[in-house]
């Protein structure tokens, strides 16, 4: 039973949220015709153990997609941010 | 009437006053109120209770609690039957029937006793070197009864008609366990201020302390304790109650039986209760399970625990046995020989231990109990009860007369919990015993559970922990309760020496000290396949009262110590708990949610059979016109085809797109353009996942200045509209674009037919929906003169002339009968599912059948719909080798040689006249019998699809042994050029 920190919400139980994915991998830009570029994204991942970074969308509540940090090995949650304000950060820089 | 012939008079904390009634077997029986099943038929001096799983040896009741491994019973009968139940555990109300399982015919006389003549060809894993022959399929004629001979208690298969429910609860700290310990730390914390949750697994809380006689110090404490618990506001205790699990995030899960103790629970109340608990901070005490001694044929009815011994006598008033031997390796069974001597018995103490009597021995032997230092049980005798046993003192052998066998063999603590995390229990050489492992600062184990050797020590600890854990206190911990003796621990666990007869160490699964020799001889030596291959620890006790014996066993024979041997994993639950608890209310209707659409009780009026679709129920069809599915369909369709219907169109996933990038957002999720789409017309879109492959497809009208109403399939409804929000979310926040599901907000009729048009305009006067202003996907929005706002698109999916009419939901019903209304002059029919199927399938429109994941653009015959000057989602990678293979299977049309023969969607399909071997060249998606070509007909996938047009390919069922020839033909079987839609 996990408990995620919507930054919307508050804390919620897990049920409230669908898992969606590795969120550290990059996903290429739309025009990049690189297949390459497109099979890594969609079909290569890492396994790791320990903390990472991942997405989830709060389906039960305000529909954000979050990304959450999260230890694969022990379930410990280590908080969570909009899914958005990290990609315009990113975008920034 | 039966006399509880070892019923002590005034004796335990039972109500002497309140008389209960119950049925054993059959047989009526007198019990008192607040005795268990146990305690009951001891009482009436009745110890056999169950026949052993393998051997069906005769076997009693052993002890007071959850550790019991052979007095399993079923309880009540019907519905409410529950098999399986410690008789330790299962409290006796007026009326209960209590039965005796793995027996036949009778307790006393079981035919299936044979296998005992026979244990020597039944050892552990006799299954896996048996039953082998004569043919490999012989295994089908042993299995069903290996099945039937399998097991313990039979199940019922009547429906269960109580009621069961789940809670959360949240507070500050959580004790599990009422003995001392876990008193002691309620009391803490709840003097302390922090919100207190105390459960307690059996019906009185006081855990080891209701061993104590009552008006003992120890009671008074028991009693002053839990007063003051309970007049804090802050402290809930729940008796009752076991956890069974720790989770992730510290979540506790528990089983409260609220009404098991009674034969109906009262009206609207549950059976029994789950807790999801989230407790800041937990204190574990759960105690520790005596640890039996082995010898020889150690299992025979009236070998008990000498603690539980204790608790029968004090807590529930009965005396067990008259001439008893207490055997033991510690000085705590003292306490018991006293007891029992006390009460009236005759008792040997056989004492395991040599050398000086330790303080305890000194005192019984002057108080005049009879001692035996020094010795050992080699064996014992008796048929359906012990009544003697060989004492080995060590310079040859005396038979001793007995009812009576208290065991003594040192304590285990119960670890479980504190394991379920992941943490592994370590071992105590002093104790001989397991205790748990370094626990997170969140979680604090106290008691006899965490190896504490007195009560002192586990009210101190278990203080100490309630205050840390409510993060305040005030005030020292109370002095603790004066109990007769401590649990003694032995010096280490040791093997023990075989006696003569068979020695059993898991008396549930007939698993003796045999059995691990021979798993150490074939190999089978790491605990787990001890475990695993010996069945030791497998069964409904999970080996409480076995694991140390077994692993000690191994470990002696490994050469090894314990820790280096090991443990199994803990895993919860702790005891067994009923799935009715776990579903709670969400069974029956409440199984999942019903999704209607606003026309539901119209549909119900006018005869329609339902279909389940995902959460919705859709019409299927209309009892109306025709007596099944099969015949109302070619009824509709005719209506469809040549006059007027209407249908609820309501599922559809309808999102709404707004914003100044809403058409660059469009343009980048389908595959085709939609840049210059002007307001007032719609257009069909199809969108790819990132890996190529088809997602959806639908129609999206441009119905506004930065204003799109997308429809998804019914299906998909729910995927796309988490994939818009991903990618606006995660991919392009910059994107000006809100997407808002409007489902549920929006109601949707399609009329189709060649008089939809005419039918249209007389239920909505006052719109002008002429072919001018709304032509073939053109949309307009309007308000009709009663009031009623549409969404009006001219869009087919049927291949007729057609309209799809959206209104609030609210409005869907008062929309459904102006139509009906106004069509009715026009012999307008309502139509289902199946006909809007059948009708699609003749226009060769892909839907969820087609398109499944598996299936790209060009598979579908849509390639030339994506728009190749623009980038959109998915084109890469749908260029990608595999899926632009030449050999690809494509979309086609199929329609049978003969029109007689059946086409089956899922039918695989094959070269005409080649074997029947591997997965054929194509498969068939959806098929049906087309009014309008009066053959079957059907969408496929078929390698080379587009090349193989006028093949004649085999359509094959193996299920329906059919092998059908198929012409492959275009998938438009019906007005190829579109023309009927301005009909």
């Amino acid at each position: 039973m996990l408990r995620i920190p919507c930054p919307f919400c508050g804390e919620r139980d897990h049920h409230e949220f669908a898992y969606g994915g590795d969120a550290t991998v990059t996903r290429p830009a739309l025009n990049d015709s690189s297949m390459e570029a497109w099979y890594r994204y969609v079909f290569l991942r890492r396994n790791p153990k320990g903390r990472h970074r991942e997405f989830w969308q709060h389906v039960s509540g305000c529909r954000s997609w979050l990304i959450v940090e999260r230890d694969t090995a022990t379930h410990e949650i280590f908080g969570a941010r909009m899914a958005a304000d990290a990609t315009m950060e990113s975008n920034r820089g | 009437m039966a006399e509880q012939m070892a019923r002590l008079p005034g004796g335990g904390r039972i109500d002497h006053d309140d008389r209960r009634r119950f049925t054993f077997d059959g047989t009526s029986l007198d019990a008192l109120g607040g005795d268990t099943v146990a305690s009951a038929l001891l009482a009436n001096g009745i110890h056999l209770a169950g026949r052993s799983f393998k051997l069906h040896r005769p076997r009693g009741i052993v002890s007071a609690g959850v550790e019991e491994p052979t007095a399993l019973v079923t309880l009540r009968s019907g519905g409410r039957t529950e098999p399986n139940v410690p008789a330790p555990m299962a409290e006796i109300h007026d009326g209960l029937t209590v039965t005796s399982q793995n027996r036949w015919p009778t307790l006393r006389f079981d035919l299936m006793a044979v296998n005992s003549a026979a244990a020597r060809f039944l050892p552990a894993g006799f299954y896996y070197k048996t039953f082998m022959g004569p043919t490999r399929g012989s295994w089908m004629y042993y299995e069903p009864a290996i099945r039937r001979a399998a097991g313990l208690g039979r199940g019922t298969t009547e429906a269960d008609p109580d009621r069961y429910e789940r809670r959360n609860a949240f507070c500050d700290v959580l004790v599990v366990g009422a003995g001392p310990a876990g008193l002691a730390a309620a009391l803490a914390a709840g003097r302390g201020g922090a919100r207190v949750m105390v459960v307690e697994q059996m019906s009185m809380a006081g855990g080891g302390l209701l061993a104590e006689p009552p008006a003992s110090a120890a009671d008074q404490w028991r009693q002053a304790t839990l007063g003051e618990l309970a007049g804090l506001e802050n402290v809930e205790l729940r008796p009752r109650t076991t956890a069974f699990g720790v989770y992730d995030g510290d979540v506790v899960g528990a089983v409260e039986r609220c009404w098991d103790h009674v034969a109906v629970p009262p009206e609207h109340q549950a059976r029994q209760r789950m807790w999801t608990i989230h407790p800041g901070r937990i204190v574990l005490a759960t105690g520790a399970t005596e640890r039996p001694l082995l010898f020889g044929d150690n299992d025979r009815p009236g070998v008990m625990l000498a603690e539980s011994v204790r608790r029968y006598i004090n807590h529930y008033g009965v005396l067990p046995g008259r001439r008893a031997v207490v055997y033991t390796n510690n000085d705590g069974a003292y306490a018991t020989a006293l007891d029992l001597k006390r009460a009236g018995a005759g008792v040997t103490v056989v004492d395991t231990r040599t050398g000086r009597a330790s303080a305890v021995a000194a005192a019984a032997i002057a108080e005049g109990l009879s001692v035996w230092p020094g010795a050992r049980i080699d064996s014992t005798r008796g048929r359906q009860r012990v009544s003697r046993v060989r004492i080995d003192d060590g310079h040859g052998t005396n038979d001793l007369a007995c009812d009576l066998v208290c065991v003594a063999g040192g304590w285990t603590p119960n670890v479980h919990l504190a394991c379920h995390r992941g943490t592994r229990p370590e071992y105590h050489e002093a104790l001989g015993a397991f205790v748990p492992g370094p626990l997170p600062d969140t979680q604090a184990a106290v008691g006899s559970m965490a190896g504490a050797l007195d009560v002192d020590t586990a009210v101190a600890d278990g203080w100490a922990a309630g205050r840390a854990a409510a993060g305040k206190g005030r005030g020292n911990a109370p002095p603790a309760p004066e109990v007769a003796m401590a649990p003694g621990w032995p010096n280490g666990a040791k093997a023990q020496k075989p006696g003569r007869g068979k020695v059993f160490v898991d008396l549930q699964n007939d698993v003796s000290d045999s059995d691990v020799a021979l798993a150490w001889r074939e190999g089978y030596r790491s605990v787990e396949h001890l475990k695993r291959y010996t069945t030791l620890g497998m069964g409904t006790d999970q080996g409480r009262t076995s694991n140390i014996n077994g692993l000690a066993l191994m470990a002696d024979l490994r050469g090894q110590d314990i820790p280096t041997t090991g443990t199994t994993t803990f895993r919860p639950p702790y005891t067994p708990v009923a799935l009715g608890a776990l579903v709670g209310r969400r069974t029956g209707p409440h199984f999942r949610p019903e999704r209607r659409t606003p026309m539901h009780d119209r549909h119900v009026a006018n005869g329609v059979v339902f279909t389940p679709a995902g959460q919705w129920l859709r019409p299927r069809y209309y009892r109306t016109h025709g007596a099944d599915a099969d015949t109302a369909y070619v009824r509709e369709m005719e209506a469809v085809r040549g006059n007027v219907g209407m249908t609820d169109v309501s599922t559809l996933g309808k999102i709404d797109v707004q914003g100044p990038d809403a058409p660059d957002f469009l343009n980048r999720v389908y595959v085709n353009a939609w840049l210059k789409l002007p307001i007032g017309k719609a257009r069909y879109g199809v969108m790819l996942r990132d890996d190529g492959f088809a997602l959806d497809d639908g129609t999206t009208s441009h119905i506004g200045e930065n204003h799109y109403f997308m429809t998804t399939t019914t299906g998909e409804a729910a995927e796309v509209m988490s994939w818009l929000e991903y990618l606006l979310d995660t991919v392009w926040p910059e994107l000006r674009v809100q997407a808002t599901s409007v489902t549920d907000q929006w109601a949707g009729i399609a009329i189709a037919g060649p008089n939809s048009q005419r039918v249209l305009a007389e239920a909505l006067p006052g719109i002008d929906i002429a072919d001018a202003p709304l032509p073939p996907m053109g949309v307009t929005e309007a308000t009709t003169d009663d009031g009623l706002p549409v969404r009006i698109l001219r869009v087919s999916f049927s291949g007729e002339r057609a309209y799809e009419v959206y209104t609030p939901a609210g409005y869907g019903d008062a929309l459904w009968e102006t139509v009906a209304m106004a069509g009715e002059p026009h012999g307008i029919i309502a139509y289902g599912l199946e006909t809007l199927g059948a009708l699609r399938v003749e226009k060769g429109h892909p839907v969820a059948a087609e398109i499944d994941g598996r299936t790209t653009l060009d598979d579908l015959g849509l390639g030339g719909l994506a728009r190749t000057n623009k980038p959109f989602i998915g084109d890469v990678l749908r260029q990608r080798p595999a899926l632009t293979a030449p050999d690809r299977r494509r979309m086609v049309g199929l329609q049978t040689e003969d029109p007689e023969a059946v086409l089956r969607a899922g039918t695989l399909l094959f070269e005409t006249d080649t074997p029947i071997d591997g997965h054929g060249i194509g498969h068939v998606t959806s098929a049906i019998w087309s009014p309008s070509l009066g053959r079957h007909i059907a969408l496929a996938f078929i390698e080379r699809g587009r090349e193989r047009e006028g093949d004649i390919v085999s359509a094959v069922s193996p299920i329906h042994d059919e092998r059908v020839a198929a012409r492959v033909v275009p998938t438009v079987f019906l007005d190829p050029e579109g023309e009927r839609i301005h009909a």
